[in-house]
């Protein structure tokens, strides 16, 4: 008896394409996924973006900024860069910060006026002016990444600079050299500073170098000093910035769950009846798209309720939630256009949602994703929501700087709606 | 004013009894219409008109092309040749929608809404507001004989009521032209009397009704008119008596069951040129005379009379005789 029951099993499973497609593609597509975001794939890791301000302009620093440019894992940004090709000016201290609060860069690294007097600390014992490290809290990688490798750089890069700065202390605690000591020691930093030029014209020409070996820890070689300049003082507010991410993606699911009910409505011949009144298919779809709005918007709305014990109606948060309640309602319709049964929308919803929330950023930071990754996010709808819900929560940013996630959203909403429209036809008229 | 509306005969001015009175236009009007479905042509070439307060029912077998019918008049489906217009307006206009109600087969209510939210719902649909819609509501709940279950969802209904208010959603503007399809099927004695009511009601008010059923009983009793369709077109078309009249004349038949061989019944019945039927021998005859010769001739054969009537041709015998008895679905 336990055959006849499996072999009706498999015949209703084999008819039932959706429960198959759920049952196979679904797994694949996550295993995929998550292997290109942590698998590290064809060695496309994420790369750290850095900018670098040198207020010194020493050969320190200037040693020191091309030992970091030769990280694999480091790319270092001097000046903004713009679309047009007119010469852009470098980052001032100032552009540098404001570009980590807009999000540019996790990290800036700026060297201050004075730092190749006296460059090598060995342990905090220096007293010239220590570099910055400006960071965003919402990455907490980068800047740990950044620390290490930059006493990493220095060790490597500055050699010269650290004997220099040797034969100081052993000057100045020791009791001072003979002048015969100082012209031999002169003539060793001269040759560690032609070794540092040939590893400068290995970098320029070829890969950058991987002989140097061991690291520093952040109270190492040269004093850093870290400084957070995005998230600082917000734990409470770290809720709302993954609020984000969870809350689009079900609000995903929401839109399309409520999008189904005209597939009910369908189903049952109450759309036919709706439209044989006065109601067309372009109001009915418009009146679905407004309620699905307002719900979706609601929905946000309570979440971030819930999430910020002191939340307050931000305008950037009104403007972000509509568009984002738009985008995901027009989403939405269109899989339950392009569906013709509940059953069907159900497994194309989790299938398509799950992906685009992998993909966009609701499951695990953006930030920890490979470049291709990362573009690839930016064909979901979360990827751009959550970008400018972190924009309004975590960077304070004013509302002008929405635009972009703003104009992507209600773009990608109008289109969406106007595809769910061409595809309604098929209820229109037989 | 409009003269139009000006009912013939009106006592408010003789001067305008002289007057040539501009004739109302038809309800319904469908001409020549045509509905393809790919290779399948569903409506072919269908023509008829509705009278204000007549009943004009659409009986065919499953298939046949009321429904299709039904849906190009409502403007649900495009039809591929043909016009269709209602008091002269084009189907599809707003003006032709507002004239038109619609009960379609299904139970097209939202379940999770109260009976009065439904009716509401379908009101704003067709542009009705404030204290008309009100009126509307109370109206046809009333009508529907469910004023006390104003506040009943929609799913707690028994199947009769849901009936009833599918039907009652259909009116709910006050529609000149109703078209009922199957209003019926699956309720109770007690609903379908309700049901019953409820058209004659609309009759009695000047609306004019296709009544689509499968039920001949019930288009003997409703219908002014019937008209039957198979294959696309009408086939048979008029009165009840009309129809019988045309396809049997003076015609009745006969149903007789014997007793003996077989062999023996089915020799007699050929020769008669009758038919078997269920183990029941079938004849139609012209008059009521020919009984005798059929029993004489039976006993000569040795068969022995179980028990013979005489049945005068209906409806449904019309629409058997048209449509033939093979199975459509």
């Amino acid at each position: 008896m336990i055959i006849p029951i499996v072999r009706t099993a498999l015949m209703a499973l084999r008819r039932d394409r959706p429960a198959l497609a759920m049952s196979f593609i679904l797994p694949i597509g996550f295993f995929s996924i998550f292997a290109v975001i942590f698998g590290g794939q064809h060695n496309s890791t994420a790369k750290i973006k850095v900018i670098l301000v040198d207020q010194d302009r020493s050969r320190a620093s200037l040693e020191l900024a091309k030992g970091l440019e030769r990280e694999d894992s480091l790319v270092i940004s001097t000046r903004p860069s713009f679309k047009d090709k007119g010469a852009a000016p470098d980052y001032t201290a100032a552009a540098a910060e404001a570009a980590v609060k807009a999000g540019d860069a996790p990290v800036a690294l700026i060297i201050p006026a004075g730092f190749g007097q006296s460059p090598i600390s060995f342990g905090g014992a220096q007293t010239g002016p220590a570099i910055q490290l400006l960071s965003d809290a919402s990455d907490m990688i980068a800047p740990q990444m950044v620390g290490g490798l930059l006493q990493k750089a220095a060790m490597t890069a500055m050699p010269a600079a650290m004997a220099e700065q040797g034969m100081k202390y052993t000057d100045q605690y020791v009791g001072g050299l003979t002048p015969e000591q100082r012209k031999i020691m002169s003539g060793n930093l001269e040759q560690l500073r032609q070794i540092e030029s040939r590893l400068d014209a290995q970098a320029d020409g070829t890969a950058p170098a991987h002989s140097a070996q061991g690291s520093a820890d952040s109270g190492g070689l040269v004093a850093v000093k870290v400084r957070s300049v995005v998230g600082e003082n917000k734990n409470g507010n770290m809720i709302s910035f993954y609020a984000a991410g969870i809350g689009v993606m079900f609000l995903l699911f929401t839109a399309s769950n409520s999008a189904g009910a005209l597939l009910e409505e369908a189903e049952s011949g109450t759309l036919d009846r709706v439209l044989s009144s006065r109601v067309t298919m372009t109001t009915l779809l418009a009146g679905k798209l407004a309620f699905n709005t307002m719900l979706a918007f609601a929905q946000l709305a309570v979440m971030f309720l819930w999430a910020q014990a002191f939340f307050k109606l931000d305008p950037g948060f009104v403007i972000m939630a509509l568009c984002t309640a738009f985008a995901v309602a027009a989403f939405g319709m269109v899989l339950a256009s392009i569906c013709h049964t509940r059953a069907q929308l159900g497994a194309l919803s989790t299938l398509v949602i799950l992906m685009m929330s992998a993909i966009g950023g609701s499951m695990f930071p953006r930030f920890l994703m490979p470049p291709a990754m990362l573009k690839a996010g930016l064909f979901t709808i979360n990827a751009w929501a959550i970008d400018g819900f972190t924009k309004v929560f975590w960077r304070d940013l004013p509302v002008s700087e929405l635009w972009p996630q703003v104009g992507v959203l209600l773009a990608v909403g109008i289109a969406l709606f106007l595809i769910a429209r061409r595809i309604a036809r098929r209820w229109e008229y037989a | 004013m409009n003269d139009a509306l000006i009912p013939a005969g009106s006592a408010q001015s003789p001067a305008i009894e002289l007057q040539p009175q501009p004739l109302e236009p038809v309800p319904l009007e469908v001409a020549s219409l045509v509905k393809r479905f790919g290779q399948v042509t569903a409506v072919d070439g269908i023509s008829l008109a509705l009278s204000s307060g007549e009943c004009l029912g659409l009986l065919g077998p499953n298939g046949a092309g009321k429904s299709t019918l039904i849906r190009c008049i409502v403007g649900r489906a495009l039809a591929d040749a043909g016009r269709i217009t209602v008091f002269g307006f084009a189907v599809g206009t707003s003006e032709a929608r507002e004239a038109l109600g619609w009960v379609p087969q299904e139970l097209a209510l939202y379940p999770r809404l109260t009976c009065g939210e439904n009716l509401a719902a379908f009101g704003r649909y067709h542009g009705l507001s404030g204290s008309k819609l009100a009126q509307s509501v109370t109206w046809c709940l009333e009508w529907a004989a469910l004023g006390d279950r104003a506040g009943d969802l929609v799913k707690n209904l028994s199947g009769g009521m849901k009936r009833r208010l599918n039907m009652a959603a259909g009116i709910i503007h006050r529609p000149r032209v109703v078209l009922l399809d199957e209003p019926t099927v699956g309720v109770d004695p007690q609903s379908r009397n309700r049901i019953f009511e409820m058209i004659e009601a609309l009759r009695a008010e000047g609306t004019a009704i296709i009544y689509t059923t499968h039920y001949m009983e019930e288009a003997e009793r409703l219908c002014d008119r019937v008209a039957i369709i198979d294959h696309g077109r009408i086939v048979a078309q008029g009165t009840n008596r009309e129809l019988i009249q045309n396809s049997f004349a003076s015609r009745s038949q006969v149903l007789a069951r014997f007793a003996g061989p077989s062999d023996e019944i089915a020799a007699w019945v050929e020769r008669h040129n009758g038919r078997l039927v269920d183990g029941a021998a079938q004849f139609t005859i012209e008059q009521s005379t020919q009984i005798a010769g059929l029993l004489d001739d039976a006993a000569k054969a040795g068969l022995e009379l179980v028990d013979v009537s005489l049945r005068r041709p209906n409806l449904e015998s019309v629409f058997l005789h048209l449509t033939g008895r093979e199975l459509r679905d």
